[in-house]
């Protein structure tokens, strides 16, 4: 395989699966010159006048679409832990025969460990999605029979529009859908809040098949994938497991140490006069992210303003937030609980949203840019802003990169993290991968204190009197190494042998990930 | 030669963070063999071995099978582990392996500073130790007492002595609470030679158990060439304790703050503990006045409930009116609660300000006597105002330049 430098200075491979690859050019750099793809012209004669669309199992359905060795089959993710669906969508593919499926989906979880089985017998060729727990050490370990690709969900939208990635077949999880095909994710037992990821599924693959457990009349209101775009529909006994697929509640963090990150965010956001009324955050489900919120909310509380919006991941706190009058409109990409689900259902400022409209770099603008603060999370920062989120300081792939990518454009991206876990240091010279290039990552904010980029000057002036811990990165990393005893040994992988790529939001690709000598 | 041949100190298992197990078995010749897995092998795996190697020469142990199952403990913590699981198969052995001195921490105390708020660490458990002082109390207490498990008494006095030379406390008053005695005395010589603070002593029911723990510090001091202060703090739990409070604040001028302890007090009583605390209230006032009588703080005792902030704020302003001066806690996130209560109100720092600045004109002036309007005021009283003064700067309500 042959490794090229980028413009972050990483190896990365030319050619995946046969594609020509372009490396990373820098930050805003890459103007791709092509156009966006068509899909092939359709007429409503090839489909039932009545709009009866059900067929009678997913077989005949993947039978009807044409499925054969090699395709593309995506899935979407709205399911979480609770999917059943895509393990039995694998069964049946593996009943039928087929080979080396290239698996597009959204995001995967622990439940899909399962399909690690048909990695291994040759069913999937490999994974262009996220690659988590248990399959993310089967990819690191060299088992994967194809290289994996990780992009962020506005990354995965942009590779579909832009023809880099072509789904031969898209199967939707619909917690209630209607024989049009007619779909959306707020009512069901399968509720699950909205179906954004699968927008980019439904508009652009060649063929669409909708799964539901709660089959309903047309029509099926409200529409968030719209029939017009689907081929089958398929009535299951259930998609999954409920009470994983959105937790009962989502839990607030006990951790004292969380708990002091997430105070020092909320006064820093408030000290450098982002808490103004009209503002706007992008909000998370993680401890650490909940308990800004509620920090957040006695500031606003305080100083009686108000936010216009908050990008989610909703969760009941958040929902709590809009009922107390705080702000104005719920964006959200994922609903983590039924408060979330609730309210997307009932109250028309809980808006959903897609790929499309938040993340998309490869549309006329996105709503990520536009916040005034986002919060995440990573599993390792650099002294240069640097930030990694699918990776751990070891070599393993174990995450997926989800919005994070895109959500660094916001006009502060404050990174959250402990300074250290356990033994290991998550402040070091060079992340193990890169996902997010330090120009645009402002702040981070462990619990020994919070660094600002020297690049934003602005910042660093409005807190100059501030009693808030403000130090240099590498302060607390000299302070971090000396309670883990040292600098850490880099992690024994192959530099030959690269086991997946992670991409840029533009399509380019930005560093690779090594196989793990075991 | 010893019958014990295999000793073994830490924890194991999948839930266990930031600790390690350590199992040593010493063998007849073959050397030392060493099996280690650790989560963070590819890391700081080449560090274990050469501590496990170092201490291996320390202690002249020339051939052992030595097994350490690793979940991210930090060396102090494998230090301690691999030397509570050797003295184990050689208790008659006094070396000690040592981690050299944190530099931030050979701070010392005075016998008046701040106590509002003591954090309890249970003394067998590292994984809380290195983020403690982050979250600001007056105080860190390593607890070897009731929250070590009678089989784990040995293991935890290595930890809590590794923790007091490696882990920066950064600025908190450096305490440990023994054993009751008699074995209390038996932990004083791993912690006294490392800059401790103020020793708790539990269940104190007498003026004797105040002088034999002074008595034992100051002969380990003499022997480790210490002259740096180290203050006791003991605590009345039991019905006998609050009837001897008194005789116990003034037992020694080494008494720096009286505690009291309610959950064995109840116990003593054979009550119930309500939130009302009827059934403590002599037994509070009863320490308090004790307390004030030999010129010492009176302290408060834990609030248990960790997720009722409105209750624990109230008991704080409860215990003030009282006249405690301090609470115990027990979660990170008590403290600013703690510190939020203790704290004066405008009007309190407002006439303490008057008081402060009439007394210093006063002094200025070469007056004896203060006063303020028409009111004399005494020393006390001014006492009482700097106090004020102090903790409204603590609690960022005054700027400490305010009467410039």
């Amino acid at each position: 395989m042959k490794l090229i430098k980028n413009a972050a200075g990483r190896l990365v491979p030319s050619i995946i699966s046969n594609q020509k690859q372009i490396p990373f050019k820098g930050v805003d750099k890459f103007k791709s010159k092509k156009r966006i793809i068509y899909t092939p012209i359709k007429t409503c004669a090839e489909y039932p006048a009545d709009g009866n669309k059900v067929i009678k199992n997913l077989k005949d359905a993947l039978k009807k679409a044409g499925l054969k060795d090699g395709m593309t089959i995506s899935t979407h993710h709205h399911l979480r832990n609770g999917d059943q669906l895509t393990n039995v969508l694998f069964d049946t593919i593996h009943s039928m025969g087929i080979k080396n499926i290239r698996w597009f989906p959204s995001a995967s979880f622990p439940c899909h460990s399962y399909l690690i089985r048909y990695l291994r017998d040759g069913t999937i060729h490999h994974i262009e999605g996220s690659m988590n727990g248990p399959i993310g050490k089967f990819t690191s370990e060299g088992k994967m029979k194809g290289v994996g690709v990780l992009r962020s969900h506005g990354g995965r939208y942009q590779s579909i529009q832009d023809g880099e990635v072509h789904i031969d077949i898209a199967v939707i999880a619909a917690p209630t859908a209607d024989p049009f095909g007619n779909a959306n994710g707020v009512q069901g037992k399968s509720a699950c809040g909205g179906l954004g990821f699968a927008l980019a599924d439904s508009e652009y693959a060649d063929k669409v098949i909708v799964v539901t457990d709660n089959l309903v009349p047309f029509p099926c209101v409200p529409w968030q994938i719209q029939g017009n775009h689907v081929d089958y529909v398929v009535h299951v006994d259930f998609l999954g497991d409920p009470s994983k697929i959105v937790s009962g509640t989502t839990e607030m963090t006990k951790s004292p140490d969380r708990l002091l990150i997430a105070e020092y965010i909320a006064k820093f956001m408030d000290e450098v006069g982002i808490v103004k009324d009209g503002f706007s955050y992008q909000a998370g489900a993680g401890g650490t992210n909940l308990a800004v919120i509620l920090f957040l909310k006695e500031i606003m509380k305080k100083k009686g303003i108000k936010a216009r919006f908050i990008r989610g991941g909703s969760t009941k706190y958040l929902v709590e937030l809009m009922q107390e009058g705080l702000t104005d409109y719920i964006l959200d990409g994922q609903t983590f609980d039924l408060e979330g689900v609730r309210s997307m259902r009932d109250n028309p400022n809980h808006v959903m949203t897609s790929p499309f409209t938040s993340y998309n770099y490869h549309g006329k603008g996105n709503f990520a840019s536009m916040v005034d603060a986002a919060i995440l999370g990573a599993t390792e920062v650099d002294v240069n802003f640097n930030a990694n989120v699918v990776s751990h300081s070891d070599g393993y792939l174990l995450h997926g990169i989800g919005g994070w990518q895109n959500c660094l454009y916001s006009k502060c991206t404050i990174i959250a993290v402990p300074s250290f876990r356990d033994r290991i240091p998550v402040i070091l010279d060079e992340v193990t991968t890169l996902c997010g290039p330090g120009e645009l990552i402002d702040v981070i904010v462990t619990e020994r204190g919070i660094a600002i980029n020297p690049k934003r000057k602005d910042l660093l002036n409005a807190v100059r009197n501030s009693s808030l811990p403000i130090r240099s990165i590498k302060e607390i990393q000299k302070e971090v190494y000396e309670i883990c005893g040292g600098v850490p040994a880099k992690p024994n992988v192959n530099k030959k042998k690269v086991v997946a790529v992670v991409k840029w939001v533009d399509g380019t690709v930005l560093d690779s990930i090594y196989k793990v000598n075991v | 030669m010893l019958g014990v041949k295999k000793g073994s100190a830490g924890k194991r298992g999948n839930n266990v963070r930031s600790d390690c197990f350590v199992e040593i078995e010493l063998t007849k010749g073959k050397g030392i063999k060493s099996s280690l897995q650790s989560k963070v092998n590819s890391m700081y795996g080449q560090d274990i071995n050469d501590l496990i190697i170092t201490m291996c020469d320390f202690f002249e142990i020339k051939h052992a099978e030595i097994l350490v199952e690793d979940n991210g403990a930090l060396p102090f913590t494998l230090a301690a582990r691999f030397e509570a699981a050797y003295k184990k198969l050689r208790p008659d052995d006094t070396r000690e392996f040592l981690p050299s001195m944190n530099k931030n921490n050979y701070y010392l105390t005075q016998k008046d500073r701040m106590r509002r708020s003591r954090l309890y660490l249970p003394g067998n458990e590292p994984k809380f130790y290195t983020n403690a002082g982050l979250h600001k109390p007056d105080g860190i207490i390593l607890d070897l007492e009731d929250s070590v498990a009678p089989s784990e008494k040995d293991s935890a006095r290595y930890l809590v002595r590794n923790t007091l030379c490696s882990v920066d406390f950064y600025g908190a008053e450096r305490m440990v609470r023994i054993n009751q005695l008699p074995m209390g005395l038996n932990d004083l010589k791993f912690v006294v030679p490392h800059n401790v603070h103020v020793i708790l002593i539990p269940k104190c029911e007498s003026s004797i158990t105040v002088k034999d723990v002074e008595e034992e510090i100051n002969m380990i001091k003499a022997m480790n060439n210490i002259s740096a202060e180290i203050y006791l703090m003991p605590i009345i739990e039991s019905a006998l304790g609050v009837v001897k409070s008194y005789e116990i604040a003034s037992a020694s001028d080494k008494v720096c703050a009286l505690a009291v302890g309610l959950e064995d007090y109840t116990a003593d009583l054979g009550v119930e503990r309500t939130n009302e605390g009827r059934e403590s209230l002599y037994a509070r006032s009863t320490v308090v006045n004790s307390a004030k009588a030999a010129r010492i703080q009176a302290i408060d005792t834990v609030f248990s409930d960790v997720d009722d902030m409105e209750g624990l704020r109230a008991s704080v302003l409860e215990a003030k009116s009282l006249g405690f001066e301090g609470k115990g806690c027990i979660h990170p996130r008590q403290i600013q609660v703690v510190h939020d209560a203790f704290a004066p109100s405008v009007k309190e720092i407002e006439k303490a300000k008057k008081i402060v600045l009439a007394f210093s004109e006063a002094e200025k002036n070469g007056l004896g006597v203060v006063s303020l309007g028409s009111k004399m005021i005494d020393a006390p009283v001014v006492k009482r105002a700097q106090h004020t003064i102090e903790l409204a700067i603590l609690n960022c309500l005054l700027d400490k330049n305010w009467n410039k």
